[in-house]
């Protein structure tokens, strides 16, 4: 039943298997069987369908755009979500209010018609003018008398009577009556009725009152004083009270038409046909209006309202959207090692969107009406579906090995996740239909939706999504390509010539190791922060954002109207129109004649109501909606008013806000919400008035102050000023954007943003992962360069700065300046003629025949400049196989007596200069010790010669080690050798003199050193420790130690002169310190640690070389170990654990596991401990309790080098770079390129040094970056 | 969480009660209420950067007593509403008002619940011996609220006349949702816990006639309140036990 157990990667050589491959028969099919047979075989498909995707990805997008496009097609004919209102229409003539039962029959009444409604609506729709229109009129006049003539038709309706056989019925009985107004409404308490009879119309703003009308002064004012300020999207009161909508009521002074539009609303509580029937011919016999013949009075129209979404619904919908979007965003964030997380975060994201568009199609599609809210059940039912599989889906896929094909990683991925995909969606689905079997009807079609939701979105997961994954990880594998390319032609070109060694460094890892290694480098993201700032920068998000809202601000300025501009527009629109010169014609008399003529009776002033003559206007009247301002009727002497009636007047109410008639209804907390109205059919009125009604209406100021804006100059300058005021403000805005748009851009955009770009090509920085591409920093790394090969150790004494690379040469620069103060030869000869000691104790011939390939090397260049050649062509492609090559040195003498003094004893000045002038290959010359003149140094056997200048030649010698260890305190360099010499030499710049004594107990390599105070601890391959003793013999007082040097403060260097003379003494030597070669060995507070292979830590004592405590606790060979001043004595080892001991006791404080492999490196905080492993993790730990803060994912084989350059910022190096991390919060603060490609060699050693500078190794450079702006930064 | 849900089916009778009464203290208990909320907020968000530096338990364990306490008083205050809602329909001011003002000390009381229950759940775990690993993750547990949102959003939204049809529904929607998202024998003992617990404290309020359902068919209460109160146990139990995983490792390492 395991037959295909084994064949994992293709699974789709998948067929019966009757026989197990080890000759079993085959079990008989049991359930674990099928459910094996079932796996495997989904798992095949899926693999199949993964190739199928990846092979085909854009006619496979193509046709699901074109499916989720089909299936969504049947929503169109949805009616768009809103609350609009609803409308039934039946007739007139045959109204019975319906039953409440539900009816089957009716197939079209639709569901909410039953039962009576809320009211019934009765318009009168009241148009008057003044005909005809006398010059001598004022513009008051077109709308003060026609509204006067609104509480005599009030007065009519109020009084009127209805008799018949069933009774006298008056409007008091059928009207609704309404009680107060809502609380929170005082204002409108004197313009809305409180009690009685509800019934609006224009004379409420005059409390029903004709005195109050005629002695009010400004009835414009009266009217606008009412109005909301600001934005206004649902009914205002003069909408509520005009029933018309505001722009056609004629209430202005820019009244062209001179027709006043207002209706008298009646809101009735029951339906009396005979009542409704006598009031519309008493008021037609009252007013008749000739040609309304057009409006068919047969129409009542049902209006039923949509359940309202106030505040209080609302905050229940936006909690779950909130946390909806919280679900996705947690979701997203796992989306890792890919392209473009943003990217796959967006189709995650489309994919359950469409799919439940899909959905929702397809439901529509089969005839399922949806009934549920569908902005309430969405997030539900994005819920239900997830996100999950997708990530799942990327996840699987990315964590496929990276150097197979594209399409086999998204097959492979596919087909490693395909059963738990299948077990999720059978199991949801299961859920799902167990609700379907709820009955009830809401869970019914919520399981209905999720279902073909579940469905759909497993067909978008399994065609696009993955499909968008593959082109995704294609462009990755691209970009990794390109590394790879670069990685690639390095490498042939040293192969076939071996000799170019050393100008290419070689690899530091193998080849399929770098690959994968570069893979991942771009994960190395900065903080949230400043990711959002990029994002907004890279986006012009910000800009979008301003320039969106002013135009919707504009949008709202035009809308509102505060400065008359709309109506400015229509007057102009109406000019331009082709009748326009009439219009024009009609105003010129107007504007000229008025005051000549003003007070003058002109001779129609006798015509009255009577006075619509239809005869000169035959054919207008059926066009001419009076409110059409666009189309005047042609011809149309202006001067005459007509009132014509249209369709559109039929149902004037739809103009207004569809809220019109809820919000009315909600001034008396009565809710319309899934109620209906009925809107009965209009009565019209025509009123027309003479010339002499409108004159003896006036008010006497209507004469006075309205006057002096003459209407002409009025319409033509007001607007003009407005526009102007406008414009001006406009551009303001426009000013005040742009500058606020740069201050946003200096603010988001550091100063050199783009200018450090041109020297970097986009491919050679990691980018974030958005595609933008972090500002170049202000730190720029000090490049030391000098050493001809990668350098092997670094040590500082926080001034100065020692480094030794792999051809031996020892170099001392100072780190404030980055000057290379000397260069020690592998000899420890210095290219300097003036240099007076030599000292060399070669005990094996030079071989001649290496001395050729000793290489050259440009020292005559301090570092520091990026335009020296590192080296002279002459010899550049020279390799350097000294140090490769390890001579067992046995024969090395040891000499007890180490304290002698160093003589100078040979010169060699002479030869030096001959071989320089010269300027060939190094003779082989034999150096020989010929004195005894220092013993104490059992001389190393330098065997390579230095490279200095060129003529700084010495023959090889084989029997020298590469140096495995240094340290450096003041003038004063130890390094340890793999031959297991320790040479402590003496370096001075002023006078260039270099004294040294080496010593050498043992012929294992000496892999840690330490040098504190004037001791020096060696520890070695084999495991021993020895202990030695500097001392100077000089007189003076010379060793200038000021106490022990702490971490963070100066160290205390000793200045030792060049006349001292220098012994090293071995003062005592531990032989078996640890069965294994001893790797770390750390020295602080008088205390010296050593951590071994043997899986042991040892803690001596520093003055007698005693062993305190050995502490075992670790199951693999320690690989770190950490100690400071304050006793903390912290050590990692192979098996990922950190142990944390009380070195006073011995005793381990706490043990915990934090890496999956070796612990690389400790240090310490006087908080938390911060480690990193092989798994390139930075832990943070909590130093008290020994809990884990945090841990930071860094990019792989970024190298684990930490320091830390004050308690809470840390630095750890990454590939070509350096990070620096506060440490409080674990955030990036900046990242340091080292050099101009970030696809070089990894920072493997690290170094804080006092300045706040940071030294690393970056190849065979050095860089020395300065750090005073993180620090600023950081405080 | 055990009184987290326990009353907001009195609010709805609760707010016709008292709005006549109230209206004048509504607008000081708004902004009362507003600012132990926000005083709440502002306070979990110094915690939380406070414990950035001094990781103690104790300060550990306070923030997340206090996240879990703003979560409870924001889920008592939208449910709250939800259940509202119902019969008020119109007028927000109106709803604001009685919302803030009707009983001000549900939300307390359910931040309370809700802190003691999130607080237990990890705190189980630990004692038992053996620690909740299934989906531990902030989406999951964003999925988890969404879902007892979303059953609450039922229970107040279905109309079915048959009690035990809706209470069956429920149920089984508060056991997909403790299967879905927990699955551990101790957070169901717990949610167990909790539901008869805070029922059997429900009925003892209504019982002393601090107030009342609108239509009781369980002696003094709904028959569905232990589904709501379990899927809440086992809710908050969720959000306890991420911010206590959280609290120990910072899911930093994106």
């Amino acid at each position: 039943m395991t037959c295909y157990r084994n064949s994992n990667v293709p699974r789709r050589l998948l067929g019966d298997c009757p026989v197990l491959p080890n000759g079993r028969e085959l079990t008989p099919p049991s359930a674990t069987m099928l459910r094996e047979q079932l796996r495997e075989k989904i798992s095949a498909a899926f693999y199949r369908h993964g190739l199928l995707c990846a092979t085909y990805p854009v006619p496979i997008i193509l046709f699901t755009s074109v499916s989720i496009l089909t299936c969504c097609y049947p929503l169109l004919r949805l009616p768009l979500p809103g609350t609009g209102p609803v409308e039934f229409t039946t007739s007139v003539r045959d109204y019975s209010v319906p039953s409440r039962e539900p009816q089957g029959d009716l197939g079209e009444r639709p569901d909410w018609y039953q039962g009576p409604p809320v009211a019934y609506i009765q318009q009168v729709l009241v148009k008057a003018a003044v005909v005809p229109w006398d010059n001598s009129l004022v513009p008051v006049d077109v709308f003060r008398s026609p509204l006067g003539r609104v509480f005599s038709l009030l007065d009519e309706i109020r009084n009127h009577v209805h008799t018949d056989s069933s009774g006298v019925r008056s409007l008091e009985s059928l009207c609704l009556q309404v009680a107060d107004l809502l609380p929170g409404l005082r204002r409108m308490q004197s313009v809305l009725p409180e009690h009685g009879c509800l019934l609006v119309s224009p004379a409420n703003y005059w409390q029903n009152q004709r005195e109050l009308f005629d002695t009010d002064p400004n009835l414009l004012k009266t009217v606008q004083k009412h109005e909301p300020k600001g934005l206004h999207t649902s009914a205002t009161l003069r909408d509520l009270l005009f029933g018309v909508p505001g722009k056609l009521t004629g209430v202005s002074h820019y009244n062209r038409k001179r027709v006043v539009t207002y209706t008298i609303s009646i809101v009735l509580s029951s339906y009396d046909a005979s009542f409704l029937g006598s009031l519309r011919t008493r008021l037609k016999q009252l007013h008749p209006s000739t040609n309304c013949t057009g409006l068919m009075n047969e129409r009542m129209v049902h209006v039923h309202f949509k359940e309202e979404i106030g505040v209080a619904e609302l905050i229940p919908l936006v909690t779950t959207y909130i946390i909806l979007f919280a679900y996705i965003y947690f979701s997203t964030r796992k989306i890792d090692m890919v392209k473009s997380k943003w990217g796959l975060a967006l189709a995650a994201v489309v994919t359950v969107l469409s799919s439940l568009l899909m959905s929702v199609g397809l439901c529509t599609l089969f005839g399922l009406t949806p009934t549920l809210n569908g902005g309430e059940i969405f997030p539900y039912l994005v819920v239900v579906i997830g996100v999950e599989n997708v990530l799942v889906l990327t996840q699987s896929v990315v964590s496929t090995p990276v150097d197979l094909e594209v399409k086999l990683r998204i097959a492979q991925g596919l087909s490693n996740e395909s059963w738990s995909i299948m077990k999720n969606m059978a199991t949801e689905l299961c859920i799902i239909l167990i609700g379907y079997f709820t009955l009830v009807p809401a869970i019914q079609e919520f399981c209905l939706f999720a279902v073909v939701g579940l469905v759909s979105d497993f067909f978008l997961q399994m065609f696009f999504f993955t499909t968008v994954l593959s082109i995704d990880i294609r462009r990755m594998e691209l970009v990794d390509l390109h590394g790879h390319m670069r990685t690639e032609d390095s490498l042939p070109a040293t192969k076939p010539s071996p000799l170019r060694t050393r100008s290419a460094p070689p690899p530091p890892r193998p080849l399929p190791h770098t690959i994968t290694l570069q893979t991942p480098a771009r994960n190395l993201r900065p903080p949230k922060r400043l990711r959002l700032v990029y994002f907004l920068a890279r986006t012009r998000l910000a800009q979008r954002i301003i320039m969106v809202s002013t135009v919707i601000w504009i949008g709202i300025l035009v809308y509102t109207d505060p400065a008359g501009v709309r109506t400015y527009l229509a007057a102009q629109v109406s000019e331009q129109s082709p009748l326009g010169d009439d219009g024009g014609g009609g105003l010129t008399p107007h504007l000229e004649v008025a005051p000549v003529f003003r007070g003058g009776d002109p001779t129609s002033t006798l015509t009255d109501r009577l006075a619509p003559d239809p005869t000169p206007l035959p054919d207008n009247q059926p066009q001419g909606p009076p409110d059409s301002k666009a189309e005047p009727p042609p011809h149309s002497p202006p001067a005459v008013p007509q009132i014509t009636w249209g369709a559109e007047d039929e149902e004037g109410w739809r103009r207004l806000s569809f809220r019109h008639w809820p919000s009315l209804f909600s001034y008396y907390n009565i809710t319309l919400a899934k109620r209906y109205i009925s809107i009965l059919p209009v009565i019209p009125v025509a009123i027309h008035l003479s010339p002499q009604e409108a004159i003896e209406g006036r008010h006497p100021q209507d004469t006075q102050h309205p006057m002096p804006p003459i209407p002409k100059v009025a319409a033509d300058l007001q607007p003009d000023l407005t526009l102007y005021k406008v414009a001006a403000l406009g551009l303001a805005a426009g000013v005040l954007l742009v500058l606020l748009l740069l201050c946003l851009y200096r603010l988001l955009c550091p100063r050199n943003y783009g200018q450090n770009g041109g020297r970097r090509r986009r491919g050679d920085r990691p980018c974030d992962g958005y595609g933008y591409w972090p500002p170049v920093s202000e730190i720029s790394p000090l490049l030391l360069r000098g050493h001809s090969m990668d350098i092997e150790c670094l040590a500082s004494d926080g001034m100065l700065l020692a480094s030794c690379c792999l051809a031996g040469q020892i170099r001392v620069w100072d780190a404030q300046t980055g000057d290379c103060l000397t260069v020690i030869p592998k000899h420890g000869r210095r290219r300097s003629s003036s240099m007076d000691c030599w000292v060399n104790f070669s005990s094996e011939g030079p071989d001649p025949s290496l001395s050729g390939d000793s290489l050259s090397e440009d020292e005559g260049h301090q570092v520091r400049h990026r335009t020296t050649p590192s080296r002279p062509p002459l010899f550049k492609d020279q390799p350097d196989l000294t140090p490769l090559i390890e001579t067992n040195f046995a024969s090395t003498p040891t000499c007890p007596n180490a304290a002698r003094p160093t003589r100078d004893g040979f010169h060699y000045g002479d030869l030096v200069a001959d071989a320089y002038m010269a300027h060939k290959p190094p003779s082989p010359s034999n150096f020989y010790s010929p004195s005894s003149s220092s013993p104490p140094s059992t001389a190393p056997p330098h065997s390579r010669p230095s490279f200095g200048d060129a003529f700084d030649v010495t023959p090889p010698d084989l029997g020298g080690g590469s140096v495995w260890a240094l340290e450096l305190r003041g003038n004063l360099i130890a390094a340890g050798r793999s031959n297991g010499k320790l040479e402590v030499r003496l370096w001075d710049t002023t006078d260039g003199r270099l004294r040294c004594c080496s010593e050498g107990v043992s012929a294992s390599g000496i892999t840690a050193l330490a040098f504190l105070n004037n001791r020096i601890v060696a520890a070695r391959l084999n495991g021993s420790l020895d202990f030695f003793s500097v001392d100077v013999n000089k007189p003076l007082a010379l060793l200038q130690y000021r106490g022990t040097p702490c971490r963070a403060g100066v160290p205390m260097s000793p200045c030792y002169s060049s006349e001292d003379a220098i012994s090293c003494q071995l003062t005592r030597s531990v032989q078996c310190a640890h069965q294994k070669p001893i790797t770390v060995l750390r020295a602080a507070a008088g205390r010296v640690i050593t951590g071994s292979h043997d899986h042991t830590v040892r803690v001596y004592r520093l003055e007698d070389s005693c062993c305190l405590f050995t502490l075992q606790g670790h199951s693999g060979g320690i690989t770190a170990v950490y100690i400071d001043e304050t006793m903390v004595l912290a050590s990692g080892g192979q098996d990922g654990a950190i142990c944390l001991w009380d070195v006073l006791t011995g005793n381990r404080v706490s043990h915990v596991y934090g890496h999956r492999g070796d612990v690389t490196s400790l240090v310490c905080t006087p908080l938390c401990i911060i480690s990193s492993g092989l798994d390139d993790l930075i832990c943070v730990w909590d130093r008290s309790t020994g809990i884990k803060l945090y841990s930071i994912q860094q990019e792989a084989g970024c190298g684990s080098s930490l320091g830390l350059i004050s308690d809470s910022l840390l630095v750890t190096g990454g590939l070509g770079c350096v990070s620096f991390w506060d440490l409080n919060y674990g955030d990036l603060i900046q990242t340091v390129y080292l050099g101009p490609s970030s696809d070089g060699q990894g920072v493997r050693q690290l170094l804080v040094l006092n300045n706040a500078a940071i030294v690393c190794d970056f190849g065979s450079e050095l860089s020395l970056v300065f750090v005073p702006s993180v620090l600023e930064k950081l405080d | 969480m055990s009184t987290l849900e326990e009353h907001y089916w009195s609010c709805s009778r609760a707010p016709q009660l008292e709005r006549e009464h109230s209206s004048t203290s509504s607008a000081a208990n708004w902004l009362a209420s507003k600012g132990e909320e926000m005083m709440s907020i502002i306070t979990s968000v110094l915690g939380s950067a406070y414990s950035s530096l001094h990781r103690h338990r104790t300060v550990n364990l306070i923030r997340r007593g206090l996240v879990l306490f703003a979560v409870g008083v924001i889920l008592a205050l939208v449910l709250n509403l939800l259940q509202i809602q119902r019969n008020v329909t119109l007028f927000p001011e109106e709803v604001m008002t009685t919302l803030f003002s009707s009983a001000w000390w549900i939300p307390p009381c359910c931040g309370t619940g809700a802190a003691v229950v999130g607080l237990l759940y990890p705190c189980l775990d630990s004692h038992l011996g053996e620690p909740h690993k299934f989906k531990r993750e902030w989406a999951s547990v964003m999925r988890c609220i969404a879902v007892f949102v979303g059953i609450n959003h039922a229970s107040v939204k279905l109309d079915i006349d048959n009690s035990v049809q809706l209470s069956l529904t429920l149920a089984a929607l508060s056991l997909g949702l403790w299967w879905t998202f927990d699955r551990s024998r101790s957070g169901f003992g717990l949610g167990v816990t909790t539901a008869f617990l805070a029922t059997v404290f429900t009925q003892l309020l209504v019982y002393n006639g601090v107030y009342q359902y609108t239509s009781p068919d369980f002696l003094y209460v709904r028959s569905w309140l232990p589904c709501i109160f379990f899927s809440g146990g086992v809710t908050v139990g969720n959000i306890g036990r991420q911010l206590a995983m959280a609290g120990v490792e910072k899911p930093h390492s994106d």
